[in-house]
């Protein structure tokens, strides 16, 4: 009883709140960035997997900014690795702005190892 | 103990994650750990939307309660789907170079790493997954 009615403090907006994603993409000659706010869940990562193979072939770099990106689930890390694969042999990718849960997840996962990480 | 029965579809991962958050942000949980909470039930939910029942649309129970001393949230999930223990997938090397690593088993190994605990059993037909998290 006394649990549930205790005020939340430190809770601060829950992450399904921002139910979104939103891509903003700039191009400077081959290098694309991608700005992601919102959430990289299963269910709107597909979207930046379509943006990320729209450029892919053109790209010599592909930089992905994390500042307003405060969720990301396993789909999500699959588009940042699959776009890090495609980049591999022909350009580089680059991480940038990680959030702390973000960063936490790449901790978790060894992706803070993996990636180019600014 | 509060339970929501919710057809398993992918569409309904919000619908899910916010019955989850509220319990969450009742017990002043915070922020962190409920993103990895967040992150774990959306890879078991959409785990059980994907595979339990095929191209059929089954139904997923999840249910959550709460423990004082040491403060600490139980979340199952249940389903009837097709019998399947995705805690025997093996864990993916985190060493491997960004050509070498593969995609998959990502989602679980995520929950096995982030939570106290994980516990699955198969049971009068039903998948049981059970995880804990300490909240304090």
């Amino acid at each position: 009883m006394g649990l549930f009615g205790k005020k939340k403090n430190n809770t601060a907006s829950n992450s399904v709140n921002n139910a979104f994603l939103k891509i903003k993409t700039s191009k400077d000659g081959a290098e694309y960035t991608f700005m992601l706010e919102g959430r990289l869940d299963t269910n709107t990562s597909p979207e930046l997997k379509s943006k990320v193979d729209e450029v892919v072939d053109d790209a010599k770099k592909l930089v992905f900014d994390l500042e307003k990106l405060d969720y990301i689930s396993s789909a999500g890390l699959r588009v940042l690795l699959g776009s890090a694969q495609a980049m591999e042999d022909k350009g580089e990718m680059v991480v940038r702005n990680i959030t702390q849960p973000v960063r936490d997840i790449f901790d978790l996962t060894g992706f803070n190892l993996l990636f180019n990480i600014e | 103990m509060k339970e929501l029965v919710i057809e398993a579809e992918r569409k309904n991962l919000i619908q899910v994650q916010a019955f989850i958050d509220e319990q969450l942000e009742a017990v002043g949980c915070p922020m962190l750990t409920q993103t990895a909470i967040d992150i774990a039930v959306e890879e078991l939910f959409v785990n059980i939307a994907s595979y339990a029942y095929g191209p059929e649309i089954g139904i997923a129970v999840v249910q959550v309660s709460v423990y004082e001393e040491p403060l600490s949230v139980e979340i199952t999930f249940i389903d009837n789907g097709k019998q399947y223990d995705p805690l025997a997938k093996p864990d993916p090397d985190t060493t491997l170079s960004v050509k070498e690593r593969k995609k998959g088993g990502l989602g679980i190994f995520m929950v096995k790493k982030s939570m106290d605990n994980v516990n699955y059993e198969y049971k009068d037909g039903k998948n049981i997954l059970t995880i804990k998290k300490n909240l304090s």
